[in-house]
């Protein structure tokens, strides 16, 4: 386990009561805390190296640039991208998607195409791609789960036999927690003739990713969920696709020349990157990096397995409740409901003890439907969270099942 | 615990288990669908309506205890009542969450909503509903398009 007595001090937030309670955040999923070395970080730049970047002919300027520019060099080397030029900034994992999308999907996807997502997919997962299928006359195809919540690969197989032009799919799941053999998805999907887009929301935080062991051709990670700022993120892609590409905002920075009538681009990962990009987010997306890699990435995933392994255990010993999700293969999210007591009074239930948890559908409308529920709750751990959170967390789980008179269903 | 016993009053608990009218109606003449998207909430309310009187009532759908229990009793407190009273009530209604003094009846069970501001809108989902059914408005209403939710 990591030393949380440690950790727990270096967030300012977690020394904030909740109700009158000890803060026990377990809305990870949604979105980390920051520590204090993202906060100055970004405190830094604005204090010290504040200019636009690319531009300027000036020692600040270029500050700036060589400040916007290491932080690509970190999310390059956070999940082993083929190369720097790999990694687009963008406001997070929807936009990077969103990018794929619009750039890729538009130039390549014909109508009687197919384009794949899964059943498990968050909703920024399936958006993008039914608006890509509608414009263009395509066909979504959205590939089963398996009764314990794994992507069915025998559907998945199925699904192949369309040719499809795009595969997509969660690395790991934030309903469910399932950690996705992305590697082998990624190769079935290739054999077929299929791009591969893996969002990588839930997996960046909290697994060591290595997109060249997976070989996905895009890869879209969000920096909030990894303690770095709210619109920080990445979409990670294989160069030779970047290249041929069209552009997906136009405008300043993404251009090389601009005639009267037309313009040529700028060079990857630039061609993407058009207006004043959210430097301060990437400065302090770079100093995530740093303070996960400190901490050891494996580190943090035996660390929130553990937590999720406990309350499993714990909260099973409540008659009533139901845990979702696989047994093994999962990650530190722990989706649960209790008897008849519907999902969001238990949340407000749980935050009168200072318990934040998820409760509804988390973006997942078509996961839920083939689960068979309108919500769930979710506890989702991260690298703060110990044993005593847990405690809090099944203590006051038990507390709404009296006030309830929960009767299990 | 009080500030959970006041929003979870006994009445409210007693309905959300043991919903009142909760069934569709066969002559039913106007209806109107109440969704919450960023819960999932989602009621189908049925009311007929004769002469300015709302003659009966009845609901389907699922939400939290909060959403269901205000539909319950709302459909038994204005069932039988003319349509400019369940109006009236929906004022006072929503008067007493943004603050102001209780609502009549049973209807004053909900004043414990007010110290929980997310769940405001569970406890109009219903009444929204309504309004909507009365007017005859075909778009369903949602907790994002109605202003004043």
């Amino acid at each position: 386990m990591l030393d949380t007595a440690k950790i727990r001090p270096e967030f300012p937030i977690l020394a904030q009561r909740e109700n009158g309670h000890r803060l026990v955040y377990l809305d990870n999923a949604a979105t980390s805390q920051k520590p204090r070395k993202v906060i100055d970080a970004i405190v830094h730049y604005y204090s010290f190296h504040n200019a636009n970047v690319h531009r300027g002919a000036y020692a600040l300027a270029v500050a700036a640039t060589d400040a916007y520019e290491a932080a690509r060099t970190a999310v390059a080397r956070f999940v082993n991208a083929w190369a720097r030029e790999s990694v687009v900034f963008t406001r997070g994992t929807t936009e990077s998607i969103n990018l794929v999308a619009g750039s890729w999907g538009r130039a390549n996807v014909k109508r009687g195409d197919t384009v794949v997502v899964t059943a498990m997919d968050h909703h920024s997962n399936i958006v993008p791609w039914q608006i890509l299928c509608q414009e263009k006359g395509a066909a979504l195809r959205m590939v089963e789960i398996t009764e314990d919540g794994r992507i069915d690969l025998s559907d998945f197989g199925r699904a192949l036999e369309a040719k499809p032009k795009i595969v997509a799919f969660p690395y790991v799941s934030n309903s469910l927690g399932t950690v996705n053999p992305a590697a082998q998805l990624s190769r079935l999907a290739h054999a077929a003739g299929a791009v591969t887009v893996v969002d990588g929301a839930q997996s960046s935080p909290h697994l060591r990713v290595d997109v060249q062991a997976i070989d996905c051709d895009f890869y879209a990670l969000s920096g909030h969920k990894m303690v770095a700022p709210m619109g920080s993120g990445a979409l990670v892609a294989k160069p030779a696709l970047l290249e041929a590409m069209p552009p997906y905002h136009g405008g300043g920075e993404m251009i090389e020349r601009v005639w009267d009538d037309r313009s040529t681009w700028n060079k990857i990962p630039h061609k993407f990157e058009g207006g004043t990009p959210n430097v301060e987010a990437a400065v302090g997306l770079g100093a995530a990096i740093a303070y996960l890699e400190q901490l050891g990435l494996d580190k943090v995933s035996a660390h929130e397995q553990e937590l999720a392994r406990l309350t499993i255990e714990r909260l099973s010993q409540i008659e009533g409740v139901t845990i979702y999700g696989p047994r093994d293969h999962r990650a530190g999210v722990v989706p649960f409901t209790y008897g008849d007591i519907h999902p969001h009074d238990l949340a407000t239930i749980l935050d009168r003890d200072g318990v934040c948890i998820r409760a509804g559908h988390h973006c997942t409308q078509p996961l839920m439907r083939r689960l068979g529920v309108a919500a769930t709750a979710r506890a989702s751990f991260y690298i703060y969270n110990d044993v005593d959170d847990v405690d809090a967390l099944v203590t006051a789980v038990r507390k709404a099942g009296e006030l309830f008179g929960v009767l299990a269903s | 615990m009080s500030e959970l016993t006041d929003l979870y009053q006994e009445v409210i608990l007693d309905h959300n288990k043991k919903p009142r009218n909760f069934h569709k109606l066969a002559d039913a003449n106007r209806s109107a669908e109440g969704f919450n998207p960023l819960c999932g909430d989602q009621l189908q309310l049925y009311v007929k309506v004769e002469d300015g009187m709302i003659r009966d009532i009845g609901f389907q759908g699922s939400g939290c205890a909060i959403s269901k229990a205000s539909a319950s009793l709302m459909t038994d407190a204005v069932k039988g009542k003319p349509v400019k009273d369940a109006e009236t009530m929906f004022a006072a209604f929503r008067d007493m969450l943004s603050g102001g003094a209780n609502a009549p009846g049973k209807l004053a069970a909900f004043s414990g909503v007010r110290a929980f501001p997310s769940r405001i809108k569970c406890a109009n989902l219903a009444w929204h509903a309504l309004h909507a059914a009365l007017q005859n408005s075909a778009e369903p209403v949602t907790t994002e398009s109605a202003k004043d939710f």
